[in-house]
């Protein structure tokens, strides 16, 4: 077959260079275009998975029995960044802009977790935690929602832990990013799962983090079922809850506010 | 000679991609789970589907043949991630459902498949119809699909509730397979038969026979 001008090295060149060229000025286009609703978007979201943790927000729905939308909702809230070393807030970073898990990947804003304190598997945890507060009339804290991540058997999860006001008992529990199998530990989405969260005692008598997923329920209150099928889920999700609201988690702040009230 | 017609409504029955081809079966089984992320999923399809031809067809006579295949996965790349993009835009709750099943478009055979077989022979126009027509066919299993495996897995169609199930208190118990990957393939299955059996023309020959048992006394 003759190698014609259109076979030529020439032509393979020129069009390659070509078609790549036109693509990346489309995606680059659509991309940096979409990009402000697309935050926008993303935002929105961790709004509402925050709310729906606390239990303001139906889990299918995205307005309230009195049709407020996430954002009115979250106005109740207030933003603190907190370290987490010490469970002092601090004004170190902009609450509005601060991203935890970006933070928890950067050397000077994070600190190493060795084997034994790394019972979530993070491998880092950043020095500086968000924590969501919901204040009633008399500015005392009805519900405070702190995010909790954790690795489970495929991926790390990604949720919000929300604690009732005495401090001390969960409100509610909620994931947004998982990679768990469906049907089976993919079940933590489960609403009535989900629901048995509400009013667990998270903290024994010395106040070390005392919820337990297991097979058969005991008279103990910290028992929360297992999710069957789903062992290592289940044992990711213990862990999490137990690593975010102990020493190296939101333990001390929880500690200092109940010293204070 | 093609015509137009022909060329947009023919894949729809006679020359399905899934249920006579068996193609784009992946998503096919991913996506069914619900109607709302089914319909979301067939337009994206259809959006790269007919783009794609048309691109490909565009630059077809100026291709050369040794790199046709990773000009046609360029366009087609770039066609998905612009999909990607409007649905994390406007949509933003079925694209974080959809996952990866969005980006996973690029490795559709359907859509490499019409780029290379059809579009880099025939003009736009046609190439468009062609797309439009494949994706289509595409679209009608999935939709037939997921109108069983919703309401029967979650007793739901379209997030409404159609039939009240025993966990919300009423008298449905939802089959946990149909919420699994697996029983599309029964649904697809059940569905080319009776495909089959309305139009005879695309049932294959068999490859063998099976020949009568001569010595019946082997059974027993």
């Amino acid at each position: 077959m003759p190698v014609g001008p259109r076979e030529g090295i020439r032509n393979i060149l020129v069009v390659s260079v070509v078609v790549c060229l036109l693509c990346s000025i489309i995606v680059s286009f659509m991309a940096v275009s979409l990009k402000p609703s697309q935050d926008a978007n993303k935002e929105l979201d961790r709004k509402q998975n925050i709310l729906r943790a606390a239990g303001l927000l139906p889990a299918d729905a995205t307005t309230d029995t009195q049709g407020r939308g996430a954002a009115e909702l979250f106005k109740d809230f207030e933003v603190r960044a907190v370290n987490l070393e010490t469970g002092q807030f601090t004004d170190a970073v902009d609450p509005t802009t601060y991203d935890q898990q970006r933070a928890a990947r950067i050397a000077a804003t994070s600190r190493n977790l060795n084997a034994k304190e790394d019972i979530a598997t993070l491998g880092r945890r950043e020095n500086v935690g968000l924590a969501y507060f919901k204040l009633d009339e008399s500015r005392e804290i009805e519900r405070l929602v702190i995010p909790v991540r954790g690795y489970g058997l495929w991926g790390t999860l990604f949720g919000f832990l929300a604690i009732d006001r005495d401090l001390t008992s969960a409100a509610g529990l909620s994931f947004y990013t998982h990679k768990e199998t469906p049907g089976l530990g993919g079940e933590v989405d489960n609403e009535n799962w989900k629901a048995s969260w509400a009013g667990i005692p998270l903290f024994d008598n010395e106040g070390d983090p005392s919820v337990t997923l297991v097979k058969m329920r005991t008279d103990n209150p910290s028992e929360i079922d297992a999710l069957s099928g789903a062992t290592i889920t289940s044992r990711g999700v213990q862990n999490l809850i137990a690593f975010w609201t102990g020493d190296l988690g939101y333990g001390p702040m929880l500690d200092r506010l109940k010293a204070e009230t | 000679m093609a015509t137009g017609k022909k060329v947009l409504v023919d894949p729809i029955f006679d020359n399905n991609p899934i249920a006579l081809q068996v193609l784009g079966i992946c998503s096919a089984l991913a996506v069914t789970i619900s109607m709302s992320n089914t319909l979301v999923m067939c337009a994206a399809v259809i959006f790269v589907t007919t783009l794609s031809n048309v691109a490909v067809s565009l630059v077809r006579n100026h291709v050369p043949t040794n790199i046709r295949i990773i000009v046609q996965m360029t366009i087609i790349a770039s066609l998905v991630i612009v999909v990607d993009q409007i649905l994390q835009a406007l949509v933003y709750d079925i694209s974080k459902r959809l996952s990866v099943f969005v980006g996973l478009i690029i490795t559709n055979c359907i859509v490499l498949g019409r780029a290379e077989a059809f579009a880099m022979q025939n003009p736009p126009g046609l190439s468009a119809l062609d797309g439009l027509g494949n994706a289509l066919g595409y679209s009608v299993i999935l939709l037939l699909v997921a109108i069983f495996r919703e309401p029967l897995g979650a007793g739901t169609l379209m997030g409404i509730e159609i039939l009240k199930t025993v966990n919300n208190g009423g008298w449905f118990v939802p089959n946990g397979l149909m919420l699994l990957s697996p029983s599309a393939f029964f649904i697809i299955g059940l569905l080319i038969w009776a495909l089959r059996e309305w139009k005879p023309e695309q049932a294959e020959e068999p490859e063998f026979e099976i020949a009568p048992n001569l010595q019946y006394r082997e059974a027993y």
